[in-house]
């Protein structure tokens, strides 16, 4: 059978952020697979150095729509350190709290994608109906539904009253009969596993080669969680399991989410319960000395890396986001080789890629094979060009 | 008047008109029930309707590397082919035109929409139409056989090829429906498989090949294709009526059309149920399923009613 290259986005029904992945067929099986990235690179690194340290959590809010507070918190954990301040221990309680729920928000929704991406369009729209649930959670709790908003420079902005509390745990006893019923159907749904047993095979020594992370690495076996491995904020405190599965494929994904679902659901009512007494934040000195730092954080994807280097003024020097998604594509481009057509889909979103937190900017040529990484003034002298071609002038804004 | 008659019969009742209306309904009743069923709100009665307008006003876009002619022509192919086979099965008392050996004959014109829909993927000649029409040829060989079987089953148990002949049968051995069942659950899948919904959505999963076969249509044209898979609903649930659920059960005029709508609309039921419960399955998975376990449910079903008539005749 003759062999066609079939292109996988940038626009594609599949995706919901563009990216490409050019993949030969010899009839419905993959021989081999590409992946393009750069379609969504917002230029963040670079102007997080032109704010100021409490300008930039508006921004590294939005590296991520669905990891939000991920980002914020591994970011001013840094700033912390840096500045040496002493966070006060209900401020990082609150913070554990957010994290959870996020990664129990998270963890839904690629729970509706993955039946979404398997053309189980049923099970997409009734977890999606109980993620209302916890997003009422945060709306309750922060008074926004994505982005939380909830950390500032040496804590949190908001505290957590008697009847907040009632109200998220009165949502997770829901949300807990819910997933419960999810577990049950994943393990009993026949077409559920006929779509997901053996697809998207990565093994332990691949996984650990290929440098995996998050869901993806413990669904092969490998005990990976920064929450356990170096435990950050107060989670030494908290009783937990790391989950982890061997099957490799992508019902072992959908099993570690939805397990770690019910150990998130655990960690919520601790942190409820036992609350720590005290001041919500404390003031920081806005002037950082120089300084480097390098923080990571068990986002719900996987493990995300923040570096962060000051120079003594109100702004950083360099701000530097390694996203789970940039670690977990590595195995995308294997677990396809070898697979089905159908099962694309469901293979990238296994990884619950977040294309937005991954871009970078370097510009190849194919022409010549050179590569070049631009820096600010020539991507803002490019981009007052374009503007210009178009008949706005931009280039009197400093 | 002798001319006239027919003719009205053709366009308005029981032929197009009322297959196109009917049909959009029929859509509009399958999105509704899957709506409630998955917690949504669902479409409001004219939405079927609306998008068939609409789509009636969009631009008609034929692909450079198409072939133009038959590009065009293969709607209207799947479109008569529909309401040919139409003609043959009873709406309410009596069939338009009916003959021995009818229902093969219904058989074989439903099998033309599905190789239009291989044709215009493959002559569009897209990737994802390419690999859409491949999987349309792969899954036609999956279900038709069970389907042929399973329908062959009443055939040889009523003694008779014509279908309104099969439905009378059925009126006058009530107590034979139920001994029906395993033919009908396999009946009820192929022609899920044939009309192109989930779980067997597989020419045209659109997380996988966009739009499948249809990818490059657009306008007029996808618009007749939409019409004939919905008139092909309308059909496959009139056919599965006639032949395993007695048809109008003897009534006659209002009476027997009031129950052809209601069972027509409780196969599409048991479509739709089909089509919330489960995930889409791959196309080996189809081939395996359809093999493996539908074409022998529905040769039990055969045999089991040769040894009824044996017994019964």
């Amino acid at each position: 059978m003759s062999k066609i290259t079939v292109p996988f986005g940038p626009q594609h029904p599949a995706l919901k952020e563009p990216e490409n992945f050019m993949l030969v067929l010899e009839g419905e099986q993959i021989t081999e697979a590409g992946i393009n990235l750069g379609y969504n690179h917002r230029g963040m690194e670079k102007a997080a150095e032109n704010r100021t340290y409490i300008q930039n959590l508006y921004l590294i809010e939005r590296v991520c729509g669905i990891c939000s507070h991920s980002h914020t918190t591994t970011y001013i954990t840094n700033v912390e350190e840096l500045a040496k301040c002493e966070t006060p221990k209900r401020a990082l309680a609150i913070r554990t709290l957010f994290a959870e729920l996020e990664r129990v928000h998270s963890h839904l929704l690629w729970l509706g994608v993955a039946g979404y991406e398997m053309g189980f369009e049923t099970l997409f729209m009734y977890t999606w109906r109980d993620r209302e649930q916890v997003l009422d959670c945060l709306e309750l709790l922060s008074g926004n539904r994505v982005h939380y908003s909830i950390n500032t420079l040496g804590g949190v902005r908001r505290d957590i009253s008697a009847e907040q509390k009632a109200g998220v745990i009165k949502r997770i006893d829901y949300l807990v009969e819910r997933t419960n019923y999810y577990i049950k159907l994943a393990l009993e749904e026949p077409t559920v596993a006929a779509r997901t047993a053996n697809v998207g095979k990565l093994p332990l020594e691949v996984a650990i080669e290929r440098n995996a992370v998050g869901p993806t690495a413990r669904a092969s076996g490998l005990a990976r969680d920064v929450r356990k491995d170096e435990p950050y904020l107060i989670y030494n405190e908290l009783d937990f399991k790391v989950i982890t599965h061997n099957t490799n494929d992508v019902f072992g994904r959908l099993v570690v989410r939805a397990l770690e679902l019910v150990e998130s659901y655990k960690m919520i009512k601790q942190i409820l319960n036992n609350l720590p007494e005290g001041p919500i934040a404390v003031k920081v000195n806005m002037r950082i000395a120089p300084g480097e730092c390098v923080n990571h954080y068990e986002a719900p994807r996987g493990e995300d890396i923040h570096y962060l280097k000051s120079n003594g003024t109100d702004k950083p020097e360099r701000l530097k986001v390694r996203a789970p998604t940039l670690a977990n594509l590595q195995s995308v481009q294997y677990m396809l080789e070898g697979g089905w057509l159908a099962d694309v889909p469901l293979v990238i979103a296994a990884i619950d890629p977040c294309m937005s937190c991954t871009d970078r900017a370097v510009v190849w040529d194919p022409k010549k094979g050179k590569k070049q990484v631009y820096g600010w003034e020539e991507l803002r002298k490019m981009s007052i060009e374009q503007y210009k071609r178009r008949g706005v002038d931009f280039s009197k804004l400093s | 008047m002798d001319a006239i008659l027919p003719l009205a019969q053709i366009i308005v009742f029981p032929g197009f008109l009322f297959l196109a209306v009917y049909g959009l309904f029929l859509q509009w009743v399958d999105r509704k029930l899957c709506a409630v069923m998955q917690n949504r709100m669902g479409p409001p009665w004219f939405q079927p309707l609306a998008d068939f307008i609409k789509l009636m006003a969009k631009e008609v876009i034929v692909p450079d590397e198409a072939d133009n002619a038959m590009f065009r022509l293969l709607p209207y192919f799947a479109l008569a082919a529909v309401m040919t086979a139409m003609v043959s099965i009873p709406v309410g008392a009596t069939a338009l035109f009916s003959f021995q050996g009818d229902l093969v004959a219904v058989i074989y014109l439903l099998t033309i929409p599905t190789v239009t829909f291989f044709l215009a993927g493959w002559s569009s000649s897209s990737p994802y139409s390419t690999v859409g029409s491949m999987r349309v040829l792969t899954q036609l060989f999956a279900y038709e056989v069970p389907l042929m079987l399973s329908l062959i089953g009443p055939a040889i148990l009523a003694g008779t090829w014509n279908i309104a002949e099969i439905a009378a049968f059925f009126t006058a051995h009530p107590a034979l429906i139920p001994a029906q069942l395993l033919g009908f659950l396999a009946a009820l899948i192929a022609l899920q498989g044939k009309l192109e919904r989930m779980p067997f959505d597989i020419p045209h999963a659109k997380n996988e090949i966009v739009g499948g076969q249809f990818t490059e249509y657009s306008g007029r044209l996808l618009n007749f294709f939409l019409l004939a898979v919905d008139m092909e609903l309308v059909v496959g649930a009139a056919l599965l009526n006639a032949v395993f659920l007695g048809g109008a059960l003897g009534l006659t005029g209002w009476a027997a059309i009031a129950v052809f709508l209601g069972k027509t609309m409780f196969v599409t039921f048991l479509l739709a149920l089909l089509k919330v419960l489960m995930a889409r399955i791959r196309i080996e998975q189809m081939i395996n399923f359809c093999w493996k376990y539908l074409a022998p449910v529905a040769m039990a079903q055969v045999l089991f009613d040769i040894f009824l008539k044996y017994k019964v005749g």
